[in-house]
């Protein structure tokens, strides 16, 4: 029973690590840049969020298989073989959840004073240092929630990751494929206590990033006599 | 000395403007909408002019003919935006320093400490605090201390006293005078009232629609 525990927080973390830069970078192009065709490029990188997963696992499996373009290049150039290893399931989990994390991070770069940025580069400041002195900190909160989501999105996917990484103990078997199997079985003791394990692992991811923010926002937002309070209960 | 000459084409208005600011306070006065903003977005290097050139000092800034573009954080300018643009999320002092680090690199004695700058604007106790933390004027002061501790060649201020009650007001122009001096740099400063253009001027630039109406010292 601990296979699947660990092995599905390996796939969410590993997803979320892939989700959190791209989505970073790609939102931040797309708060601050326009461009012919950004409504198009938008909408192809919300699709994820309401296809079906299995759609997204077949398209997938065609780009990633033997005899796709991608997965004809890797087994090809590095004999690498992604469908059915562990990866798939990363590359599964993160293709659903990276519209949770491109929202959630785009509407907290859109609401970053501009201003802000501009009178840093009056000050001298390079563009990265702007952005992670200033757009990158007060994005933050959004950010932050962005990865809640994915992260909680990555641990509960089923459909995609079942298609593109299939169903292997020990090797791509996550939380919700081991409850399905277990279930279809009969082993409703080891569905019941993956249940359990899963439902207080999203409860607690979701809890602490919660409180950790409002802690965090609070020092500046509303200032001293929060901060105060917090250090003395 | 300051050298501007820019045409700018925008919405519904078009900019077109040249003067020269040698010492003092020059002030832009105008009403909303008259184009005051752009121009000292250009000359701090935040937007590019359509056509003209920029000079501070015999640097080129911006130059059409000669398609020089410095971008603004090699200008050396000053800038106090209208609503201050404090960072919220960093204290008195870190806002103040933010611009050092990178400056100090590049060499040249500094005229003040933080200390003194802080001292000088009467903001030394509110080191510690968060902008929320601080009135209109004290926020005021804060821009202004970040702004110099850069120790900028050339210092531009959008409607500096405007969101300030009438002490306030009259505190901070005092203020600005006596920091011009200490300084003795070129102050550029947008406004549209005339009381505070009669107290700080010591040149005028009329702006109407963009257009520049008259450019002369101050009476």
């Amino acid at each position: 029973m601990l296979e699947p525990i660990l092995l599905s927080l390996k796939v969410a973390i590993a997803a979320v690590v892939v989700v959190f830069f791209v989505g970073l970078a790609i939102a931040r192009t797309m708060a601050r840049k326009e461009f012919f065709g950004k409504n198009v490029v938008e909408s192809l990188i919300i699709l994820p969020m309401v296809l079906p997963p299995t759609v997204l696992g077949y398209g997938l499996l065609i780009l990633l298989g033997k005899r796709g373009p991608i997965g004809h290049f890797l087994l090809e150039s590095f004999d690498l073989q992604l469908v059915f290893t562990w990866w798939a399931a990363v590359i599964a989990s993160a293709v659903v959840s990276f519209p949770l994390m491109y929202q959630s991070a785009k509407a907290a770069f859109a609401g970053v004073d501009l201003t802000l940025e501009q009178a840093a580069r009056t000050l001298g400041a390079k563009e990265l240092r702007i952005f992670l002195t200033i757009t990158l900190p007060l994005a933050w909160p959004g950010i932050l929630a962005g990865l809640v989501l994915s992260f909680a999105r990555a641990l509960g996917e089923f459909g995609a990751t079942l298609m593109v990484a299939g169903n292997i103990p020990g090797k791509t078997q996550t939380i919700p494929l081991a409850i399905y199997f277990a279930v279809e079985s009969g082993d409703t003791d080891v569905a019941r206590n993956l249940v359990l394990v899963i439902t207080l692992m999203s409860f607690a991811t979701v809890f602490w990033l919660n409180w950790w923010s409002r802690r965090k926002l609070q020092v500046w937002k509303k200032g001293g006599a929060s901060h105060a309070e917090s250090e003395h209960p | 000395m300051l050298k501007v000459n820019i045409h700018k084409s925008l919405p519904g208005i078009s900019v077109e403007v040249k003067f020269t600011v040698t010492e003092g306070i020059m002030v832009i006065f105008g009403p909303s909408g008259a184009g005051k903003s752009t121009i000292l977005n250009c000359i701090s290097g935040l937007q590019l002019p359509d056509q003209g050139t920029i000079s501070l000092n015999g640097e080129v800034f911006y130059s059409s003919a000669e398609k020089i573009a410095i971008p603004a954080r090699n200008r050396h300018i000053g800038y106090v935006f209208q609503d201050y643009a404090l960072f919220p999320h960093m204290t008195v002092k870190d806002n103040v320093m933010y611009g050092i680090p990178s400056r100090c690199k590049s060499g040249g004695g500094f005229r003040m400490t933080v200390l003194d700058v802080l001292e000088m604007l009467k903001i030394t106790r509110l080191q510690d605090r968060y902008p929320c933390q601080l009135s209109g004027g004290e926020k005021q002061r804060v821009a202004l201390a970040r702004a110099l501790m850069v120790e900028p060649d050339l210092l531009l201020l959008d409607e500096p006293l405007s969101a300030l009650d009438h002490g306030n007001r009259k505190a901070l122009q005092g203020e600005l005078l006596e920091l011009q001096r200490i300084w003795q740099i070129p102050f550029l400063l947008v406004t549209h009232s005339r009381k505070e253009m009669a107290v700080l001027a010591d040149e005028v630039l009329l702006l109407e629609k963009g257009r520049q109406v008259a450019f002369s010292p101050a009476a």
